[in-house]
């Protein structure tokens, strides 16, 4: 009997090591690609380790002076559009969960659906006719398209389960509707504005598509930067391994920090962005 | 979304008499979010819909021309191509997250030490930037100087081509999609098998049930609606992915591997055939929610238990 336990236990952890060591590696390797030389990386057999680490290629990355520029780009467009996304969204999921309009966040459901093209071709022409290419505000206000319909379902979501009571009690002690909100419904949903903020964030820093139409040479993100780093340098490894790296760095800490919200997230809504 | 359609009772039961009391409309907190969602996806659908007629090129004029875009789709044999590279993306995408999906689920469900930090080891993937993750794949992809192909020599196995070649292109591609997205599945699967009571199981194993039996009669029958779910969320994903395609492969080699986002992009933002581009993304996005009523009528038949009704 106890063989079978011990046996079992083995299967177990086998199992366990077989599901998390294709991610644990890829990024394992992603690290080792951004810290060798070319020599190396070009080494076969491949070399996991090397002998002389490559420092050179963050700091060719970091010293690159527009990689300042754009991750102020990313900062400026996550953060504006993640904010404006709470401001907003943020009151209409609790609108939308004490009218009962719950039915009204179809309307959220088919924008997670569509595809982000579809939003990129009318809303690149309505930016070109109102002269606002060439700045942040196209991204900013597409990136709504994200950051909003995540807010909202997951806000309608949270605004459900917190309890009436001492809602009701307020507005018997004379609060109006705003008060309620601002007093009572808020401080009680913090939890849930917390995870809608990490994904909008998420979703918003990640996204790609938007960027590669709307940016410019100056107002590039750093996905389109790094994807742009591909043209530029050919076969240099390294260099671009460590872009890459410093590009997801950030949601990746993220990740590891909040895993428990972003798992409460994404499993309450199963939402995620264009 | 379990726990909301449980406490949704209470609150539905109460009289609509207090609703009534909580001074002031509602209207005001849903307004700035109703004028945001109309002018940046309403409006944008609208206006699609409407460049779809025209024939409309950026830079040039647009002249009405009703339904001629739509006619073209059915001649466009570049299109039939992309739709066919798109079944069968999508097919393969959504197939092997949920099949592994479903595994790590029931592996994550059991007792383990660490378990909630692999866990976010194992959900790290879908949460990195896809375009940065695409380019190390890319590099891994590489046939003369890719890990991938060193790996598969430790084990005999003859080198590939990877995404070099049009017959392996989309299976490779699917390989990068399966490995990001299968802990979205499991994370929705898990929540799934935390819901199951446990008196199920009880009295199977007072009966002398076996574990593949309880798996097989109890837990799967029972988690299936979520495995459904996951099901659902993983093709609208799949149909519409983008950014490791394009960044890995760019639809190439050739064609091989556009699919119909991908095409869109190609017609809209690089021959800047707006009013063509449009009638793509209409019929594209026809097909998503197709798509979705389908697997939810799927989903609906699936459901022979009440208890997973929540997700």
């Amino acid at each position: 009997m106890r063989a079978k336990r011990l046996l079992n236990r083995i299967g177990l952890w086998f199992a366990v090591l077989m599901i998390v060591s294709p991610a644990v590696l890829f990024f394992v390797w992603m690290l080792s690609l951004s810290l060798k030389y070319e020599i190396d990386n070009a080494a076969y057999p491949p070399i996991l380790i090397p002998e002389t680490f490559a420092w050179a290629n963050y700091a060719a990355v970091l010293e690159s002076n527009r990689f300042g520029t754009y991750f102020l780009n990313s900062v400026l467009v996550t953060g504006s559009a993640t904010l404006l996304g709470l401001l907003v969204g943020v009151p209409a999921g609790y609108g939308m969960a004490r009218m009962k309009a719950t039915k009204s966040a179809v309307v959220v459901l088919i924008a997670r659906m569509t595809p982000g093209l579809s939003y990129l071709i009318p809303l690149f022409l309505l930016f070109q006719w109102l002269g606002l290419m060439g700045t942040l505000l196209p991204q900013i206000i597409i990136h709504l398209v994200i950051t909003v319909p995540i807010i909202i379902w997951i806000m309608i979501g949270y605004f459900e389960t917190t309890p009436l009571e001492l809602e009701e009690a307020a507005v018997i002690d004379g609060a109006s509707r705003w008060q309620v909100f601002r007093h009572v419904a808020l401080p009680i949903a913090k939890p849930g504005i917390t995870v809608a903020f990490i994904l909008a964030v998420i979703f918003s820093w990640n996204n790609f598509v938007f960027g590669i139409v709307l940016a410019g040479r100056e107002t590039r993100t750093l996905p389109v930067a790094v994807y742009n780093m591909i043209s530029f340098e050919q076969l240099s490894w390294g260099p671009l391994a460590a872009g890459a790296l410093l590009v997801t760095l950030p949601v990746l800490l993220l990740t590891v920090a909040a895993q428990r919200q972003i798992v409460a997230g994404l499993t309450a809504g199963a939402v995620k962005g264009g | 979304m379990t726990s909301s359609l449980a406490l949704e009772k209470p609150a539905a039961a109460a009289p609509p008499a207090s609703r009534r009391r909580a001074g002031g409309s509602l209207w005001p907190f849903v307004l700035p979010a109703l004028i945001v969602v109309a002018s940046v996806i309403v409006f944008p659908w609208a206006f699609t819909i409407w460049m779809s007629l025209n024939e409309w090129q950026i830079g040039g004029g647009s002249s009405f021309v009703g339904l001629a875009n739509f006619g073209r789709l059915l001649t466009d044999l570049r299109f039939h191509d992309a739709l066919w590279h798109t079944l069968y993306f999508t097919a393969l995408a959504v197939i092997l997250p949920v099949v592994l999906g479903l595994f790590s689920a029931i592996v994550f469900h059991q007792n383990f030490k660490a378990r909630g930090f692999l866990r976010a080891l194992f959900v790290m993937p879908m949460m990195a930037t896809p375009v940065a993750i695409a380019l190390v794949w890319a590099m891994m992809f590489h046939p003369q100087l890719g890990v991938l192909n060193y790996l598969l020599s430790l084990v005999g196995i003859p080198p590939q081509l990877w995404v070099f070649h049009p017959a392996t292109v989309i299976p490779s591609l699917v390989l990068v999609e399966t490995w990001q997205w299968t802990p979205l599945v499991m994370l929705i699967v898990l929540g799934g098998l935390a819901a199951i009571p446990t008196e199920p199981y009880e009295s199977a194993l007072i009966d002398g049930a076996s574990g593949w039996q309880m798996f097989w009669h109890i837990t799967l029958p029972l988690v299936l609606p979520f495995v459904m779910v996951a099901a659902i969320i993983r093709s609208i994903d799949a149909i519409k992915s983008f950014d490791i395609i394009y960044a890995i492969t760019q639809g190439g080699p050739g064609t091989a591997s556009e699919t119909i986002n991908l095409y869109l992009y190609s017609v809209a933002f690089a021959y800047y055939d707006i009013g063509y581009g449009s009638a793509i993304a209409v019929v594209f996005f026809l097909m998503v929610i197709g798509l979705a009523v389908l697997l939810l009528w799927l989903k609906k038949r699936v459901q022979w238990t009440e208890v997973g009704i929540g997700a």
